[in-house]
């Protein structure tokens, strides 16, 4: 029997340093990010970067978390006690049982984007799993205007998801096979994914291919996510974090409609969050707190 | 004289033969991918059961998602429009009709002559819709004319956190994972439903004589749940809820 | 700071835009709100700094548009009750 592909997966993974020696560190903080769809945890020894891991969010968000800072930790011999101060962040920050402290993603994510690429940000898009956020931000990457939506699947990795799976195709492909098409072809007219996959389904009947469909849909989305955007302004810089930022059939569209091209980095935007909660618990902890 | 109503709706094709007030035939087929196609067949199936020849019918009005794609017909009226006269005609004291259809709802605010005096809709968003129960219907692993019994069989109420149709099929998944008993989940995504019904009905006013329209309203455990959300014993749904679109269009065209 | 709390759909576009920089925290605006929305609460979006503001609570914010429908009828809207008990006008509703 054929193996049945989930098309859905991507692939989870740790990292770590090998340059750095925790047990050198005078001051070892972590955030966790516990998200819907996706969870990551970052481990900062003396305000560097000097762990990470990132992987599915099971059922249960304690157990969610303790899976991810133990990747994070995995073959470095640290361990929980080790850590001296942590933060919660994420869809699932108040169930984090080893947590000091739980701060809002919309905070960590600009805090996280300023690390990442620098001070000149001043405008945050997050497209996560089943939420998009548009954050302003000043140099410090103080939260000075945002927008969360997290009500309706369109314009998610959920959203994304639901695609993948209706057409067949690994969700790491989508961005890639939606350029290879003749003409960029009208975008999809509904913004509701549900309605979306049956306007997907005519479109196909009626001899559309795949990629068409893909380049419709992602069109679409990204037009839905500039609106959004258009709420708030987007003030250059620009700079967008989450797992959809892997997707350059979104990414690259957004980036025409608006104007403007975001800033890109060497890191993994996944880690936004993670990341900014890391650097608040190293800031609580250098104050003092615990 | 013979007239025609034909309600294309985002699921069903539904049409009704009308004379002199009374309903001759009628007929509902899927509204596919092509709705004028289906509306032909619609036609067909009602001519056939009241035992008429395509001449015999006079004037054919359009309702409905797809009304305007229908090249044979006269006119088209606005699905508002249609709910109120239908609604009218069959219960005269009538005057806030609901009209919960596959795709959209509406409530309707009109006089005794079927006059649309004010209306909100809630369309573009599956949660507001049949097709939230669909989906949902689908995640619980049930045939949907079982969706509403099954769920008047809960013992518990729950909430459900998902407002939208996609996250509320995760939500069901996990409930079903965590071992909750499927007739509470039905009732439970019931209960989702006709809250963001009553609330764009409250847009409205829920305070004259109530009757619920649309395909949704075959549902008991919809009905059962929307009575409960507003505070009402009993609320009025007509016989065969989905045909009064048509049933308002067909009194349109002998107008 | 603007808070935006809501939501955009299929539907459109529902947000109450709180602005914590003209907020006093007086908390007026929290009984006169009909479906009980608003509460005051820490400025969570600030983490380091201990200011009360109002917020939209969070188990309401993804049904706003469904919460705020009795103050919003669709013909005859009169002035919302949470705009207008607001004194340094910190509280905006985009629909």
């Amino acid at each position: 029997m054929a193996e049945l592909q989930e098309f859905w997966r991507w692939t989870e993974y740790t990292w770590n340093n090998p340059d750095v020696d925790w047990r050198k560190a005078k001051r070892i903080a972590a955030g966790i990010d516990v998200g819907s769809v996706s969870s990551q945890a970052l481990i900062l020894a003396d305000g560097e970067i000097y762990a990470f891991s990132n992987l599915r969010t099971g059922s249960n968000s304690p157990d969610s978390a303790h899976k991810a800072v133990n990747g994070a930790m995995k073959d470095t011999g640290m361990e929980l006690s080790n850590i001296k101060y942590t933060v919660g962040t994420g869809y699932g920050r108040v169930n984090i049982p080893f947590a000091n402290r739980a701060i809002t993603e919309i905070a960590c994510h600009a805090r996280g984007a300023n690390f990442m690429a620098g001070p000149k940000i001043r405008t945050v898009l997050d497209m996560g799993g089943q939420d998009c956020k548009a954050i302003h931000c000043d140099e410090r990457g103080k939260v000075s205007n945002f927008l969360m939506n997290d009500k309706c699947a369109a314009g998610t990795g959920r959203g994304m998801e639901v695609m993948a799976d209706l057409l067949s195709i690994p969700i790491k492909e989508i961005g890639e096979l939606s350029y290879q098409v003749d003409t960029e072809p009208a975008p999809v007219s509904s913004t509701c994914v549900v309605f979306a996959k049956s306007e997907a389904l005519g479109l196909m009947r009626s001899g559309w291919s795949k990629n068409m469909v893909l380049a419709a849909y992602c069109s679409a989305m990204a037009h839905r996510v500039s609106l959004l955007l258009g709420r708030i302004g987007v003030e250059d810089q620009f700079f967008i974090t989450g797992g959809i930022a892997k997707n350059p059939g979104i990414v690259k569209r957004l980036e025409k409609e608006l104007g403007i091209e975001s800033v890109k980095t060497k890191y993994d935007s996944q880690i936004a969050g993670a990341l900014g909660a890391a650097l608040f618990a190293d800031t609580l902890l250098q104050k003092g707190g615990a | 004289m013979i007239t025609t109503g034909i309600d294309v709706g985002a699921k069903t094709v539904k049409v009704v033969l009308m004379e002199d007030g009374k309903i001759r035939g009628k007929a509902k087929v899927l509204s596919g991918f092509d709705q004028e196609e289906s509306a032909r067949e619609a036609l067909e199936q009602a001519l056939k059961e009241a035992g008429l020849a395509r001449e015999a019918i006079g004037s054919i009005v359009t309702t409905g998602n797809g009304r305007k794609a229908i090249s044979f017909a006269k006119g088209d009226v606005t699905e508002a429009r249609a709910a109120a006269l239908g609604a009218v005609f069959l219960y005269p004291t009538a005057r806030t009709v609901i009209d919960v259809g596959a795709e959209e709802s509406r409530a309707i605010k009109c006089d005794a002559t079927g006059k649309v005096l004010d209306f909100a809709v809630n369309e573009k968003c599956a949660a507001g819709s049949g097709a939230f129960t669909e989906a949902m219907a689908r995640a619980l692993e049930v045939p949907l004319e079982e969706l509403g019994p099954l769920s008047l069989k809960a013992t518990q109420t729950i909430p459900m956190n998902a407002q939208c149709a996609v996250f509320a099929e995760s939500e069901v998944i996990s409930l079903i994972h965590s071992k909750t008993e499927k007739a509470d989940i039905a009732r439970a995504v019931h209960d989702g439903l006709s809250s963001r019904v009553v609330a764009m009905v409250r847009r409205v006013g829920l305070d004259s004589e109530l009757v619920l329209i649309g395909g949704v309203a075959h549902n008991p455990g919809f009905v059962e749940s929307f009575k409960r959300t507003v505070g009402l014993d009993d609320v009025r749904t007509a016989a065969e809820p989905d045909f009064v679109g048509a049933i308002g269009a067909a009194l349109a065209a002998a107008e | 700071m603007i808070a935006n709390y809501g939501y955009k759909d299929g539907s459109g576009e529902f947000f109450i835009a709180i602005d914590t920089d003209k907020c006093n925290g007086c908390g007026d605006c929290v009984p006169v709100c009909p479906a009980k929305l608003l509460a005051m609460a820490d400025d969570e979006y600030d983490p380091l700094s201990e200011k009360t503001v109002v917020t939209v609570i969070e188990e309401e914010r993804k049904k706003i548009k469904y919460s705020c429908a009795p103050c919003k009828p669709a013909s005859g809207r009169g002035p919302l009750p949470c705009v207008a008990a607001c004194e340094p006008g910190a509280i905006a509703h985009s629909w």
